[in-house]
């Protein structure tokens, strides 16, 4: 980890204003991929600001009928939020279905977002890696591939985006409200907000040098059955292979959105459209660009399947 | 004392202590956060500085250049070692690959360089500092390409033959041959290797976390080319090892020179990410089965072939050992090839040879019963033999194998099982239970201990036994408090100090029998020096209760120490009956699994493991250790893999979010049996290990509780959803 | 030798005792706890939030130390293992797990001992978890949700299926899940 200075800002506008000031800024929230990435210098921040006093922790209602979420809102506290628990299922169930209790006590909403990918070779500073230093190479394509991308990537890099939270924001159309060094605003559609790799993977997101995240609004309840269904390798405490966030009615038509498989949370408004045809209608249209690796090319047959899961439960 | 012939009567029988369900004495401490971990030690002469280690970022060349000068001028730093500059270091004799590399590297992540600093931060910041270039060599790192050029082996590990086994194959009725595949796995223990060390003149003290610590201070000694009575070495907890703390590792190499360098004590603890690829691990085996039987299902023919890599001048896993015992049959072959590979080295883990052994064969079995049309536990019990196959004149000492599965069958209701797979359905969730056996065989080393009473009737043991989790310091005391009329209260133990004399250590399922038969040597050698202290005659005095008594006389045990503590040291040394009698332990294990048919997840409902192995010593400390070995088991069936980038020539997941270990929610409510036994060929003690025994075959158990569920059978570990899915009903 | 590394003072209270330190901007609370107070129970097993050996409460919330900075802790009351109870007093979670056998290393205990505190808590404050059938509605204290709710604790050993029975002791419900559990376990047969 290199050596920093560290200072808590006492307001979003002034929080931003430190990072846009500062060569090696960088916000620190929950700290818990952050830290994680400083502790190998993959992040190597000069400066942290940390946010934790900015008073954007609370859940409020929105004039619309829906929620505005404070970013530094624990995903604990999101998820056990009673209007979230009763109207937005699908969030709660994302959420509780990532990382560890402990770590979802720390991690924030708008830091989930923020979470860089957990590819093996991004992690591993000895390897090319684009997103780690551009231009270096892709160190995983050919390598180790099972748990990466299979849509959405580039030939500079298949890594996935790991939020399971981001999955059911992206389902919901949530928004990512900002702030930045000037004090200016806007609201950034989730579907927007994460950016796919092209020939620039170290470009994740939507955010500038020094624009804050300081809420996450949900519009108002869908209604609908709401359905997390993450499928990974051990039962708890793991990333995804496929996860499917869907708001099902009970005609069966719906929307979803797949974890797992993609460097951004993967909705495609078509496939929605066919929700009634069946999960292998839906799974043709949402990954018709697939482009698989040997190794994971079981994720397109598992999102379909798993979404055929969770229609069936839906029936049920 | 020598253990020659079989234990007649003696003081353990009693079972007063021994045999009983006794609370871990080190239990307070370990649960209240005040059990000192080799990391955490205060009685350190001076400050310690901080060690941070650098691996090699190539697996195979050499380093070009190494610029330290950056690193050097960093705050705190106190020294950069490396080859260039540390001084000509010997290699002991159990470690394949050199624990410090350079200028050649052998494998990804051996330590090229320790950086010194003040505090942790400065020297993982330094360490990070340190710019290395390197030419980067060729090198092997696929097992099944290397696999035609595998070599045969010699000694132990040569190939066996009894009777015709190509014949009575090709002549059998009903024959299965099959190709099974095991992944390189870590060990994954919770504490990462960790060493505080310091030079006092020319001689070392380490405090570390190891599993022999006879073994290591010979190999720090012929490490550091130094005589080994300059050697001190203490490893009193070790938070867990499964084989990876065998041997002397990097942590305590690179802290030793650290500490020379600068002149301090230094401490290291490897970081979790290098631990992987700096470290041994369990080699990957491509293993093929023939069996051939009558149709009435008896074994004529058994064959079993493994191979495996390691680095040049390593060895192979073992992986057909079990093989040669297990089954009846009158012909038989079994081969190990080795390739050379130029992965991290290979070594031991958990039940060596076994554990991947019996996830195939075990298979194998399942597969050849299937054949038969018959019951698989059926299947087994016919098969059974009480001799060793290979000699049918020499016996087994104790072989309860059948009563382990038909006990095990009768209580988890294997009854209800469907012999054709994929019958069961619970909703979405397909339903299969599977069984396999365990066989882990009894290994007997010497081990010593020496006992002390004290005025105030209390014994201390001192042994340089390592407790790795395994109990050894409860049934150390229950040994003495038995063998001294003691309760365990009235029992210090003191272990894992090279000051102490030296046990068996903990390994290969020995620890448990030879270090508590150490104790038991020490312990008759006290009982005689208390009797005649006492003036009783030491062949009929009694020890119970806190007294002795010969005769009509009775004194306390207090009394005899009264002038002065009376000391005893002794070593359990072995004759030949392990050459007369086979000495082994056995189990079965069942399991219970379900399939979700849609998305193939899966997840063990029920675990059941009957096992024998000789006299219990701690019921409650044995059954952890099994079920723990369970959990293992459960992991290696399902998700344990090293991934090999066969390019790079390194294992991709080196870090326990990547190497994913079975987590709470993964594991059922785990049921343990321990049949009654008593083995008076292995020991005074008639007991032998379970570690290792509750481990092998559990993935088996697994795997076939899968197939019996989908009726998809995967034949290569892990048996992960992507090796099935496609072959799974389709869905609606 | 070039610039020294920023140090920050930060005060805070450790077990009811206030500490204050003058620390490395870089100090993790773990590392803080076990090289700064001298507090070795709280164990470092991978140092990236993969294990959970480093769980301590932070105002009664469970964390992982390892991935929190220390100045970030700044008035914060944290609680380690050393907190919960010692060898002559112990908290009733630490002697169900002397009880139970719910360890065997050890080295994974003081944090699976406290989140098992924090877990029960969870439970009764509502908290929803990934196997809760509804979760709108409340959780139950049941064996399966403790099992969901430690999975952020590794252990390597494998004690879980004594650790869910130490819990349950601890919460007053019954272990069984299946009728075959209730068959006594480890008990030597003839």
């Amino acid at each position: 980890m290199k050596a920093f200075t560290y200072e808590r800002a006492k307001t979003p506008a002034a929080a931003a204003a430190a990072v846009a000031g500062h060569k090696g800024g960088k916000f620190i929230a929950g700290g818990t991929n952050l830290l994680d990435l400083m502790k190998l210098e993959i992040e190597t921040p000069t400066h942290l600001v940390d946010v934790q006093d900015l008073g954007l922790d609370k859940i409020e209602e929105t004039a619309e009928g829906g929620l505005r979420i404070g970013t530094l809102v624990s995903n604990t506290a999101l998820a056990a939020d009673a209007r979230v628990r009763r109207d937005y299922g699908v969030l709660t169930r994302a959420i509780v279905a990532g990382a560890s209790g402990q770590l979802r006590n720390k991690a924030t909403t708008g830091g989930n977002l923020l979470q860089r990918t957990r590819c093996p070779y991004f992690y591993d500073t000895n390897q090319a890696c684009n997103k780690r230093k551009p231009g270096s190479g892709c160190a995983a394509i050919g390598g180790f591939s099972r748990q990466l991308g299979v849509i959405g990537t580039s030939d500079a890099c298949i890594a996935t985006h790991p939020s399971d939270m981001a999955i059911a924001l992206r389902v919901l159309d949530a928004a990512v409200e900002t702030v930045d060094a000037s004090g200016a605003t806007r609201s950034v559609p989730i579907g927007e907000f994460h950016r796919l790799p092209g020939d620039t993977p170290h470009v994740e997101n939507v955010l500038q040098r020094g624009e804050l995240i300081t809420s996450v609004t949900l519009p108002k309840p869908l209604g609908g059955r709401h359905f997390y269904h993450k499928v990974r390798d051990r039962a708890s405490y793991a990333f995804a292979l496929v996860s499917v966030a869907a708001v099902l009615n009970e005609d069966g038509s719906g929307r979803v959105a797949f974890g797992g498989v993609a460097p951004k949370p993967w909705r495609v408004e078509a496939a929605d459209a066919k929700m009634r045809s069946g999960a292998s209608a839906v799974a043709r249209t949402a990954f018709a660009d697939a482009r698989p690796t040997h190794e994971n090319a079981f994720k397109v047959t598992l999102a379909e399947r798993t979404l055929a899961a969770v229609m069936q439960e839906n029936r049920a | 004392m020598k253990f020659e012939t079989p234990a007649g009567a003696n003081p353990i029988d009693a079972m007063k202590v021994i045999g009983q369900a006794v609370d871990r004495v080190d239990g307070k401490l370990k649960t209240t956060g005040q059990a000192p971990y080799a990391y955490e030690h205060k009685d350190v002469p001076g400050k310690p500085a901080y060690g941070y280690v650098i691996g090699a970022g190539i697996a195979k060349g050499r380093v070009a250049s190494m610029n330290t000068a950056e690193a050097k001028r960093m705050p705190g730093v106190l020294a950069v070692v490396s080859a260039e500059n540390a001084q000509p270091l010997g290699k002991g004799q159990m470690n394949t690959a050199k624990l410090l590399g350079g200028p050649e590297v052998d494998h990804y992540h051996q330590a090229l360089a320790v950086v010194v600093a003040e505090s942790f931060e400065q020297a993982r910041s330094a360490a990070n500092a340190v710019r290395i270039e390197y030419e980067r060599g060729s090198g092997r790192f696929d097992l099944a390409k290397a696999k035609p050029g595998a070599q045969p082996l010699t000694g132990n590990d040569a190939d066996t033959h009894t009777g015709d086994f190509e014949g009575a194959f090709a002549a059998a009725p009903v024959q299965l041959d099959q190709t099974y595949t095991t992944p390189d796995q870590n060990h994954a223990m919770m504490e990462p290797f960790a060493t505080i060390a310091w030079w006092e003149g020319d001689a070392l003290s380490v405090w570390t976390s190891n599993q022999m610590i006879a073994w290591n201070k010979k190999e720090l000694a012929a490490t550091f080319k130094m005589p080994p009575e300059k050697v001190h070495v203490r490893s009193p907890y070790v938070g867990g090892g499964f084989g990876g703390k065998l041997f002397l590792r990097a942590d305590a190499v690179m802290a030793a020179l650290g500490a020379k360098a600068c002149g301090r004590p230094v401490k290291i603890a490897l970081p979790r990410p290098f631990m992987v690829n700096n470290a041994t691990h369990r080699p990957a085996t491509i293993q093929r089965v023939r069996i051939g039987t009558t149709k009435e299902g008896r074994i004529t023919a058994i064959g079993h072939e493994s191979w495996s890599g390691d680095l040049p001048g390593g060895g192979p896993e073992v992986a057909t050992q079990q093989t040669r015992l297990l089954y009846a049959g009158a012909n038989r072959l079994t081969a190990m090839r080795l390739a050379e590979l130029d992965l991290p080295e290979a070594n031991a883990m958990r039940a060596p040879g076994e554990a991947p052994g019996m996830m195939v064969l075990e298979i194998a079995i399942d597969e050849t019963a299937e054949k038969l049309g018959m019951d698989p536990v059926e299947f087994r019990v016919l098969n059974d033999t009480q001799v060793d196959p290979e000699h049918p004149e020499r016996p087994f000492s104790q072989r309860n194998f059948v009563r382990c599965l038909q006990e095990g069958a009768a209580r988890f209701g294997w009854s209800r099982r469907k012999a054709k797979p994929g019958q069961v359905r619970e909703g979405r969730w397909l339903i299969g239970m599977g069984v396999a056996s365990a066989f882990r065989n009894n290994i007997n080393m010497t081990s010593a201990a020496r006992v002390r009473l004290a005025g105030d009737g209390v014994v201390t043991v001192e042994t340089d036994m390592t407790d790795i989790g395994t109990g050894s310091y409860t049934i150390i005391a229950q040994t003495a408090a038995e063998m001294m009329g003691l309760p365990v209260e009235k029992v210090r133990v003191k272990l894992g100090d090279s000051s102490f004399p030296a046990s068996a250590g903990s390994g290969g399922q020995w620890g448990a029998n030879s270090s508590t038969s150490g104790v038991y040597a020490a312990c008759v050698k006290l009982r005689e020096a208390v009797a005649q202290r006492l003036g009783m005659d030491p062949a009929t005095a009694e020890f119970i209760d806190g007294e002795v008594r010969a005769g009509n006389r009775s004194a306390s045990l207090a009394e005899a120490a009264k002038s002065g503590e009376i000391v005893a040291e002794e070593a359990m040394q072995w004759g030949d009956l392990a050459k007369k009698f086979q000495q082994s332990t056995f189990g079965a294990h069942f399991v219970e699994a379900a399939v979700d048919s849609y998305t193939g997840e899966t997840r063990v409902r029920r675990m059941l493991a009957v096992c024998a192995a000789g006299r219990i010593l701690n019921p409650k400390t044995a059954r952890s250790q099994v079920i723990g070995a369970m959990t293992m088991g459960v992991g290696g069936a399902l998700m344990e893999e090293l991934a090999v980038d066969r390019r790079f020539g390194f294992f991709v997941n080196h870090d326990l979010a990547g190497y994913e270990v079975p987590v709470h929610a993964d594991i059922p409510h785990q049921e343990v049996i321990f049949l009654d036994e008593a083995d008076d060929k292995v020991s005074p003690m008639k007991a032998k290990g379970v570690g290792e025994l509750g481990l092998c075959g559990v993935g088996a158990a697994v795997a076939n509780a899968v197939y019996n569920a989908t009726g998809v059978r995967v034949r290569d570990y892990p048996i992960t959803l992507d090796k099935y899915l496609a072959k799974l009903p389709a869905i609606a | 030798m070039t610039d020294q590394p920023p140090k920050m003072a930060v005060t805070f209270k450790i077990n009811g005792k206030a500490q204050a330190l003058m620390l490395d901007t870089r100090t993790t609370l773990l590392d803080a706890l076990r090289d700064h107070v001298g507090l070795m129970g709280t164990k470092k097993g991978c140092d990236h939030g993969q294990c959970g050996a480093c769980t301590v409460l932070v105002n009664g919330t469970r964390i992982n130390s390892c991935l929190s900075l220390a100045v970030m802790h700044e008035g914060d009351a944290v609680t380690t293992i050393e907190g919960l109870g010692t060898p002559e007093d112990l908290h009733p979670m630490q002697a169900a797990f002397v009880k139970h056998d719910g360890f065997q290393c050890g080295y994974c205990t003081p944090g699976q001992i406290c989140s098992a505190v924090a877990v029960l808590e969870e439970i009764k404050a509502g908290i929803p978890s990934h196997v809760q059938g509804d979760v709108s509605g409340t959780p139950e204290m049941t064996v399966l949700e403790m099992r969901e709710r430690m999975s952020g604790n590794i252990c390597r050993c494998g004690a879980y299926s004594n650790i869910a029975e130490a819990m349950a002791e601890v919460a007053g419900v019954r272990i069984a899940e299946t009728h075959e559990a209730k068959m006594r376990d480890g008990e030597v047969r003839a």
